[in-house]
């Protein structure tokens, strides 16, 4: 008795193999195949703006924050190793920073964010240092604890606006400016990060991330490499919340909201992890969807679980690493 | 005086939350981040059976803590035993379920129950009164809870150092590949483990809560706790994880002896984060100390 067997192959193109050099040069075609992509994304992102209404303008910058941190958190997870569910504790420091220097020293918008960037990740890489000797679980749930106990002191303390916050901060010049410089930012992050990755600097990252008693035999300090990943994370991170708190010229305790830490994580799982421009659609697809229904309030974040465990458990790829197989690979039935 | 017992107290509340977790995550390698909110489901749970459905205490104790080991084992079944090994994976997945039942509980109506908005949850103790202790006055839900806290650290340690089942789960800590070839299937003991835990997370709620009032916010914390019990003491160390307890119960009740109670929170992520400095395996960890950690 004979039973026919099949089983689905997979073939990279040959064009994709051509362009992985430089004999992408060669002709048109391949640098069509290479560039394309990459141009729908940018002019995607970039037209954005011009063809929505004013609340989804909003709405826009919003998902770009989102996004900004998905893609740190995507970074840090899949690059590095290390699993940060505190993502909050980026978008408050940052903000904090950026709001305090506006309300208390007078300084601009446009001078704030940059400082507050780099300040903010500074202190979120010095509190995180003491962690980063842990991994896994561990190192998730400190990182998660964080965001919690920043709450409690800035309550406890009394300090930074208390429980109402900071309001009346300078937002910025106008609609414009906020929208290009979020997308701008995003766009320059992406591709910093996917030139990152493959330096040495990304071997060394990922072999950290595979087996770090193997990197530390190698002589290679792993806690150096690790904070430096975790400032670069901490950066983009800090760049979201100092953006958040001149977007609505406020500041408080709910930048270290839940949703910061969560909704990314979603995005990321979604959009296909180690991808890098997969967490980022993810937010610009998730955060839409949790505007629409903001009428449920607390229904939001089981929603998003739901997505997360959907994909987590039935589609732990996620889209993108789908569509780069579709784009990359092409698939026929054998029998063998 | 007043510190000693109500630090022992403390203590023991610690070690009672921990010890769910520890015994999924420390014998098992199952992270079982729905540990804080099953905590709180069992809780409500036991109200809403005793004020909605008019049951006796007891009988709703019971049938909650049923319902938290099936939920376990639903956890366990449906969605991690597709992501063992996956250590990211079951984080996010089982961190997910916890929201959807933390922030599920916080909405009005789950269920056809009552709304679980408002201070006004509140079991009762099993015993009301007061003792009068060496000049100070506790009562008898407090010493309830260090009996069933030394009680409860007994039983777990005869059954995972003296029955077949508790030594297949210690094996498969170990060893899962060892484990497997003398005969122990690994995903039912992990699935087991996992619906003991959350039982145990659920006894922890019903000794524990007729102290405080039922919110949702406790879940996030009794997670941190236990998290903290764990990463201080060391795994697959019941000694120090009770070690762990009395270590971060006397901290916080001494800062807020001396400093008072908004110190609390600072002095626990202190206390995490100077062990974390000086001992990175935690106080008595053993078990994989390299793999596990730095």
């Amino acid at each position: 008795m004979t039973t026919e067997a099949r089983r689905k192959e997979r073939l990279d193109r040959s064009i994709k193999v051509r362009t992985e050099t430089l004999y992408a040069l060669t002709s048109w075609r391949e640098m069509g195949y290479l560039f394309v992509p990459r141009f729908v994304l940018i002019a995607g992102l970039l037209l954005l703006p011009l063809i929505l209404g004013m609340y989804w303008q909003r709405v826009l910058c919003t998902a770009g924050i989102y996004a900004l941190l998905a893609l740190g958190f995507d970074f840090l997870a899949e690059y590095v190793g290390l699993v940060c569910l505190g993502g909050a504790f980026f978008i408050g420091s940052g903000g904090y920073i950026s709001g305090l220097l506006n309300a208390h020293f007078g300084f601009p918008p446009l001078l704030c964010i940059p400082i507050a960037t780099v300040a903010g990740a500074a202190v979120s890489t010095l509190v995180l240092l003491p962690c980063l000797r842990l991994r896994g679980i561990y190192f998730a749930i400190i990182s998660f604890m964080f965001p919690l106990f920043a709450v409690y002191i800035i309550i406890a303390l009394n300090v930074f606006g208390g429980t109402e916050g900071i309001s009346a901060l300078d937002i910025l010049p106008n609609t414009w400016v906020e929208q290009y410089l979020i997308l701008g930012v995003i766009l320059f992050a992406l591709f910093a990060f996917r030139r990152l990755v493959s330096e040495d600097i990304g071997l060394i990252w990922r072999g950290i991330k595979d087996n770090d008693q193997a990197v530390k035999a190698s002589g290679v300090d792993i806690t150096a490499y690790k904070t430096k990943a975790v400032f670069i994370a901490a950066l983009i991170g800090c760049f979201g919340g100092a953006y958040l708190s001149h977007l609505y010229g406020w500041l408080g305790i709910s930048l270290f909201a839940m949703d910061f830490s969560i909704l990314p994580i979603a995005a990321s799982v979604m959009g296909g992890m180690g991808t890098l421009v997969g967490p980022v659609l993810g937010a610009f697809i998730l955060t839409p969807l949790s505007e629409l229904l903001r009428g449920f309030g607390q229904l939001r974040v089981v929603l998003y679980c739901l997505i997360l465990i959907g994909f987590i458990v039935y589609k732990p790829e996620g889209f993108m690493n789908v569509l780069q197989r579709k784009y990359h690979q092409f698939e026929r039935w054998e029998v063998v | 005086m007043d510190v000693l017992i109500y630090g022992t107290v403390n203590s023991v509340v610690f070690a009672l939350i921990a010890l769910g977790f520890t015994l999924v995550y420390g014998v098992s390698r199952v992270p079982n981040f729905a540990h804080g909110s099953i905590y709180i489901l069992v809780g409500f749970l036991t109200w809403s059976f005793v004020n909605d459905l008019k049951m006796n205490y007891a009988f709703a104790i019971v049938v909650s803590l049923a319902i938290a080991a099936a939920i376990g084992l639903f956890i366990y079944q449906f969605i991690l035993i597709r992501l063992r090994g996956m250590p990211t994976s079951e984080i996010i997945a089982s961190f997910a379920v916890s929201l959807i039942i933390l922030e599920g509980l916080r909405m009005q109506g789950i269920a056809g129950f009552k709304g679980f908005i408002g201070p006004f949850y509140v079991l009762r103790p099993f015993i009301e009164g007061k003792l009068k202790i060496a000049g100070v006055f506790v009562d008898y839900q407090r010493l309830i809870i260090i009996a069933a806290g030394v009680a409860l650290v007994i039983v777990l340690w005869l059954f995972t150092h003296h029955t077949k089942m508790g030594l297949s789960l210690r094996a498969i800590a170990q060893d899962e590949q060892a484990a497997m070839m003398l005969g122990v299937n690994s995903d039912r003991m992990a699935m087991i483990s996992l619906s003991i835990g959350s039982a145990l997370a659920g006894l922890a709620a019903v000794t524990i809560l007729p102290l405080g009032n039922i919110t949702a916010e406790t879940g996030y914390r009794v997670l941190i706790y236990a998290l903290a019990v764990c990463i201080i003491g060391g795994l697959g160390s019941w000694v120090g994880a009770v070690l762990a307890s009395f270590v971060i119960g006397f901290a916080m009740k001494l800062s807020t002896a001396i400093f008072g109670a908004m110190w609390e929170s600072v002095v626990l992520v202190g206390t995490i984060i100077l062990i974390l400095l000086f001992k990175p395996s935690g106080l008595l960890g053993k078990q994989k100390e390299l793999e596990e950690r730095v």
